[in-house]
């Protein structure tokens, strides 16, 4: 049967060219390969090479002939036995048009409901009452947490620099290598992008690595095999395969280190659709959360503080206490104003609170401990009861955690709000050395009074 | 080191023979066709065709057995065919179809198989290195006996994340064969132009991996390689590589008119090397196969791939819905 050779388009945004040169006539024969013309795209001139084999019946587009669209017939291909009277002026084959099936809006998930009713919240303890409780740091907790998991299945393990023979540059990893052997606890060289890679690949082939970046910082070595390979390989593959893994280490500000070593990621991540990020401030969250984040099925994000390593809290005394993702904490209940934050950020919050007590204002305290999925609906419940709202991060102002909770606010609460919300965030430079100047570029206790007093009008 | 090529006497069967000339004739004749439906619209975006290369992936997949792995870069169609993917799952993944191996949603660049062991489909050069030395990781650390085949081309040997994974590699004894398709050409640059080493296998040295070229363009000698670099690997010795010397007929993708090297440098190619014809002839020259037998592959081999093709263009675009699946797991996915 004689085929219609058509105008073909030779770049992702090729939608008509120039029939610059036929290489072939009419009657000649060609095979798959050989090169029938020369045609000039918006980029480049592209030779056009033959897919099938047959004789050429007739030319239909003269060489020279400019604006030909794509998927005009240009000639016609004779099998064996046919020919050129055989050729039919049929209507040209026109490539099926993709199905214009965009317009079922699939807002199912993100769709703000129009009438700010008060969002269904859990609010269970996260342990029960009358449990004992024994002080541990967040060191010790996350240890605990790791090796709890490591007890309980066999594909998951611990590479990173220094996690082995040296227990930790922190210390986290403190024993583990005496409890689960070299082959578990594996020291990996200084190779951020390497090793995250690898644990990546082996997370594809059905283990459960967990990765310690000595911190936050370095992982930007590594960001593209994080992203790129971990969080989108769940979509890309259809849902066959992806990389059920914790990323962890310290992130944020720590003391004196400069510029390169104090960069706080919480937005960077959050921001990534296949990710989970968790953010924990107290012992028992980095206990739980770390247990939760193991087992889960997809790439998690698990932002430590190095200060906050040495701090003791309350841990329950439970043989399997997990924390599940998306669940706020309140730390404190108050009615004037809610003051939400995550990681290090309670600590500057916590101090506001009580300060501000003295002073007789109330403040309500939220802990996010996961910043995806984040708890929106306990800020958004507690900023109808408070109408008032202020945020506070480490993280640099500009496209920060407190600017996305602003806008969900606005969103969903916005009747409810007697003042704008204000976000409290680390100042807009990289991080100085100078004691002075380091205090300064951090968010303080006082800037947090000072934007509480401002929106509640004190 | 002249790359290797393969013995006088090939230590292969008829039958085998011909299921190489099959395999490469499926690869050659499907991505003509890939080409022929991007012309016509049907395939969007960037498409990377393998065309020249198939004697790579056919050779070492001869090499291969039930459970190992592979993993490679965007220009990975021919990697899918010939571990024995369905050709029509592949080519409507390149029409961005509800039949392709990702639903629609992984395009050309970004296909998967936990069923054949295939794990992408990777599109930031070099990225895959890390990957498939993990997966060689998991397997060691399972203590499986498989063995992972990491391709990846003469333009991501410049990237640092190889060398990170070959010391890693190394140190730890990753079953893991590191496959350079050296095909001469980083997109529009040549090796000479790019790349320090004319040997780029000899770079395994300072890492204490063994490897070898070999001719690209001979199955035979691929195979052959491909075997020797298997048994170094499931034999517990650490990585190998293997630099396979080989040639892309057609641009880097589908909009690179390929102004940077002569048509009679390709054409060349094409003549005297070709590596389907080089089996042909085999085939014929010995008497393993008549001209009949070969025309009646290549008439099996267009029509799956014109069926591919239907399938391709009547296969439904993928139901909105299918728009925010996928994003997160709910159950880890047991491996295969």
């Amino acid at each position: 049967m004689a085929t219609e050779i058509l105008m073909p388009a030779l770049s992702p945004t090729m939608e008509e060219g120039t029939l610059a040169k036929w290489l072939v006539k009419e009657g000649d024969t060609v095979s798959s390969g050989d090169i029938m013309a020369e045609i000039e795209t918006d980029k480049a001139t592209m030779e056009f090479e033959a897919v099938d084999e047959g004789t050429i019946g007739k030319i239909l587009v003269a060489e020279g002939t400019e604006g030909v669209k794509v998927n005009t017939p240009i000639a016609v291909l004779l099998e064996d036995g046919e020919s050129a009277d055989d050729i039919k002026t049929a209507a040209p084959e026109a490539a099926p048009a993709a199905d214009a099936g965009n317009e079922a809006a699939p807002a199912a998930s993100e769709a703000p409901a129009p009438a700010p009713a008060a969002p269904q919240t859990d609010s269970t303890p996260d342990w029960p009452e009358g449990t004992t409780l024994k002080q541990q740091t967040v060191r010790e907790a996350l240890r605990d947490g790791m090796a709890e998991e490591m007890r309980r299945d066999d594909s998951v393990f611990l590479m990173g620099e220094e996690v082995a023979e040296y227990q930790g540059a922190y210390k986290i990893s403190q024993g583990m290598l005496d409890e689960f052997g070299a082959k578990r606890v594996i020291d990996t060289p200084i190779t951020e992008h390497g090793f995250a890679g690898i644990a990546t690949g082996a997370a594809f082939g059905g283990l459960r690595p967990i990765v310690e970046f000595m911190t936050f910082n370095f992982a930007m070595q590594a960001i593209d095999q994080i992203i790129n390979s971990a969080a989108k390989t769940l979509y890309m593959s259809g849902g066959q395969m992806g990389a059920p893994m914790v990323f962890r280490g310290p992130n944020g500000a720590a003391a004196r280190v400069g510029a390169q070593h104090s960069q706080d990621y919480a937005a960077w991540y959050m921001q990534v659709p296949g990710l989970k990020v968790a953010m924990p401030y107290s012992a028992s969250d980095y206990k739980g959360l770390m247990k939760t984040a193991i087992r889960d099925p997809n790439p998690v994000i698990f932002l430590e503080n190095e200060i906050l390593y040495g701090r003791s809290f309350d841990v329950p005394d439970l043989d399997d206490y997990t924390v599940p993702f998306g669940k706020a904490r309140i730390w404190r209940e108050g009615s004037d104003v809610t003051i939400v934050s995550f990681g290090i950020g309670m600590s500057y919050a916590l101090a506001a609170a009580d300060q501000l007590a003295e002073e007789g204002i109330s403040a309500e305290v939220i802990d996010l401990r996961t910043l995806r999925p984040m708890d929106t609906g306990s800020i958004i419940k507690s900023v109808m009861k408070t109408n008032r709202c202020v945020t506070v991060e480490e993280g640099w102002p500009q496209g920060s955690v407190g600017n996305y909770i602003s806008s969900v606010i606005m969103q969903e609460a916005f009747d409810y709000l007697d003042a704008p919300v204000i976000n409290c965030t680390g100042k807009d430079v990289p991080m100085p050395y100078a004691a002075n100047l380091e205090k300064l570029a951090l968010v303080t206790t006082d800037e947090v009074v000072a934007a509480v007093k401002q929106v509640t009008y004190k | 080191m002249a790359p290797r090529k393969s013995t006088k006497k090939p230590n292969v069967s008829a039958e085998e023979l011909k299921a190489y000339y099959r395999d490469m004739l499926l690869i050659r004749r499907f991505e003509e066709k890939a080409g022929q439906l991007y012309g016509m619209g049907l395939i969007g975006g960037f498409c990377h065709l393998y065309i020249g290369q198939e004697a790579v992936v056919v050779g070492l997949e001869a090499a291969a057995e039930e459970g190992d792995k592979r993993i490679t870069s965007y220009r990975d169609h021919g990697h899918m065919l010939a571990c024995g993917m369905d050709p029509n799952g592949v080519m409507a993944e390149l029409t961005g179809r509800e039949g392709g191996y990702s639903k629609g949603k992984g395009g050309s660049m970004h296909m998967f198989s936990k069923e054949k062991h295939f794990y992408g489909g990777h599109g930031i050069v070099a990225a895959q290195v890390p990957l498939g030395a993990g997966l060689a990781f998991a397997d060691k650390y399972k203590e499986n006996g498989r063995v992972t085949f990491t391709y990846f081309g003469d333009g991501a040997a410049n990237q640092g994340q190889v060398y990170e994974a070959f010391n890693m590699a190394a140190l730890w004894k990753l079953p893991c064969v590191f496959v350079i398709e050296n095909n001469q050409y980083a997109m529009g640059t040549s090796q000479q132009r790019s790349t320090s080493s004319a040997e780029i296998y000899e770079r395994g040295k300072s890492f204490g991996i063994p490897g070898e070229a070999v001719d690209g363009m001979d199955v035979l000698a691929v195979k052959e390689a491909g075997e020797k670099a298997v048994a170094h690997c499931r034999s517990g010795d650490g990585p190998y590589i293997l630099e396979i010397k080989t040639y892309r007929y057609r641009g880097h993708s589908m909009s690179d008119p390929a102004k940077y090297r002569t048509r009679e440098e390709v054409q060349k190619m094409r003549d005297e090397r070709d590596p389907i014809e080089q089996v042909r002839s085999l085939l014929l020259t010995g008497k393993h196969a008549s001209e009949e037998d070969l025309k009646a592959i290549d008439k099996e081999i267009k029509e799956i791939v014109n069926e591919s093709a239907e399938f391709a263009k009547t296969s439904p675009e993928p139901a909105v819905e299918e728009l925010w699946t996928d994003i997160y797991a709910t159950e880890v996915p047991q491996e295969a």
